[in-house]
């Protein structure tokens, strides 16, 4: 799967209270979540027409704090083709996984700017700062994780795997 | 092995499991609540769920937005609670009878060592002070349970932080957990399990232990682990459950051990934006930090001791002019303890509001919420930008003694100076 597209940067610790504020869980439409999403990072972000598409770049421990699976349904809903992260805090990662939200871990996002155009192959593991021309090498799924992947998400993987007697 | 690899392999019905490996093991209890729960019972549908996989293994806690704070957060609830009806699911809480989840379900003797739970609310941790493998998952982890009974877990590497020393007045497991997370920083325990020895757990009370668990999250870690020995045994016995003890191998290989004298400890005050940012207390207070709010309760410091902590700072005392103190007790059960004890009339001799219990301000749900350029002390979790309101307010992270303190003194104030 090739995913491309224009790139956000956010910096490290971003976490799911900037995300998603509480103040609009008491829904769990995507379509209202998207409209807050990165609210208290970047007001107005989620209403931008130019996010569709686009792909978020940020520092270490992206997605920290709560649980709460709006913050990656909210960066999907708002069109967010996928994250790139230094590394992802573990309930965001699974939460991720789980709902198949494209995410990618790469050890250095540090040379990326905003507005950069970057191609990224999920199954090659390839990321490709198309406007810098610089390649990187993504941290591979571990084998359990791509089958979640592959089968589209968690429940596919349980509807297909597990609930059969 | 240590604590987490005991509990995982145990649950997977093997000799040893191995730091990495990937499990999928049958839940003993899912947790959800009225903000997370919803999403995950409109996906068991959407997959084809029509009955959940075992009734009496599913928990509900409508604790969040309660009561309900607003039209869509009782529609929520009502999905619950209809939900819960149609499932036969009977821990399901309403309010009156409820707690905040994480006050509710250990006091209900519904968690005990040994047993995996997952809960849709990151700070699930707190269990791991009884000693079971507790951790927080998303809606659709839950919903994965409610069909299959099952969740997939990483084993994780362990934190060995060892605790020595003796706590100094007004110094509390709170002030044990803040620094913990200033050492390790937010992502420091990210994928990994803290668990806690030295001799120093076994002068720390439940009731403490629960607080320290509940932020083991704070450091990005998976769960929080306490052996389990007679202070754990004396807890579960009073709920008519029988444990054994439980530690970990002398030979456990861990990621990462650190030592913290308790000794040496002073209360402290983690600054905005981020739980790690703290500092001690006495440094706090020479920056004179005005505060508009005090807020006392939550899954950290909503239980009976700390309400008490509170009270014994409060009691004859008045909140400072400006101020508003909002008292929030964990549980209905604390409500009534409190009650007895006399510590509600000290809280509102003294000026405080004193509320049912809720989640609500903690994540800037309702029952307390920041104007811009406000400033709170708060013994809740997390101090990120927004969370308890207005994107320019401040939240400082403390003990219920010397949130108290600062209660009265209208600053950020250390209770040993009162």
């Amino acid at each position: 799967m090739i995913i491309k597209g224009k790139v956000f940067i956010f910096g490290d610790n971003v976490n799911t209270d900037e995300i998603i504020p509480a103040r609009y869980l008491n829904t769990s439409d995507p379509a209202e979540l998207a409209k807050y999403c990165m609210e208290d990072a970047r007001p107005g972000f989620g209403q931008r027409d130019d996010i569709k598409g686009g792909i978020i770049v940020a520092g270490e421990n992206f997605g920290c704090g709560s649980s709460r699976e709006h913050a990656p349904i909210a960066i999907k809903a708002a069109g967010i083709s996928c994250v790139i992260a230094e590394s992802f805090a573990r309930i965001f990662f699974r939460n991720a996984i789980n709902i198949g939200l494209p995410i990618v871990e790469l050890p250095d996002t540090s040379s990326f700017s905003e507005g950069d155009i970057v191609e990224i192959d999920l199954t090659q593991g390839k990321v490709v700062n198309v406007t810098k021309g610089v390649e990187h090498d993504a941290k591979p799924y571990p084998r359990f994780l791509r089958e979640i992947v592959e089968a589209g998400g968690w429940l596919e993987y349980c509807v297909k795997s597990l609930t059969k007697k | 092995m240590t604590l987490a690899q005991k509990l995982l392999s145990r649950k997977a019905e093997r000799s040893n499991v191995e730091p990495g490996e990937f499990l999928l093991l049958d839940v003993d209890l899912a947790l959800a609540n009225d903000i997370t729960a919803p999403l995950a019972i409109q996906k068991f549908r959407e997959y084809g769920g029509k009955k959940v996989f075992d009734p009496e293994k599913v928990v509900l806690v409508p604790d969040h937005f309660v009561p309900n704070k607003d039209i869509k957060s009782a529609m929520q609830v009502k999905l619950l609670r209809e939900f819960a009806k149609e499932q036969g699911i009977k821990h399901f809480y309403e309010v009156g009878r409820m707690g905040i989840e994480h006050v509710l379900l250990p006091e209900e003797g519904l968690v005990k060592s040994g047993d995996l739970v997952v809960g849709a609310d990151s700070h699930t941790c707190t269990y791991g002070a009884l000693g079971s493998f507790a951790t927080g998952v998303g809606s659709t982890d839950i919903a994965g349970v409610y069909l299959t009974g099952k969740v997939w877990l990483k084993v994780p590497e362990s934190i060995n932080v060892k605790l020595q020393g003796h706590l100094g007045e007004f110094v509390t497991a709170k002030d044990v957990i803040l620094k913990i997370i200033s050492i390790l920083g937010v992502d420091g325990a990210n994928y990994k399990a803290l668990e806690f020895s030295g001799p120093a757990i076994y002068e720390i009370t439940m009731d403490g232990r629960f607080t320290i668990s509940n932020m083991a999250i704070e450091a990005g870690g998976k769960t929080g682990l306490f052996p389990v020995d007679e202070i754990t045994m004396a807890y579960e016995k009073e709920r008519g459950i029988e444990v054994e003890p439980l530690s970990a191998d002398e030979d456990a290989v861990y990621w990462k051990e650190l030592t913290i004298d308790l000794s040496e400890l002073e209360p402290q005050v983690a600054y905005p934006y981020l739980p790690s940012n703290a500092k001690s207390v006495v440094e706090a207070e020479k920056e004179r930090i005005r505060v508009d709010q005090v807020v006392i309760g939550s899954c950290t410091n909503g239980r009976i001791e700390d309400l008490r902590l509170a009270a014994q700072i409060l009691k004859g005392r008045k909140v400072a002019p400006g101020v508003r103190c909002i008292i929030i007790p964990g549980s209905q059960s604390v409500v009534k303890q409190a009650l007895k004890e006399g510590l509600v009339d000290i809280f509102l001799d003294s000026e405080c509001a004193f509320s049912t219990p809720t989640c609500g301000p903690c994540l800037g749900g309702h029952m307390g919420i920041l104007a811009e350029g406000e400033v709170a002390i708060s013994t809740t979790n997390r101090n990120f930008v927004g969370r308890m309101g207005h994107p320019k307010s401040k939240v400082f992270l403390a003990s219920p003694a010397v949130a108290a303190a600062s209660a009265v003194r209208g600053y950020i104030a250390d209770p040993r100076r009162l």
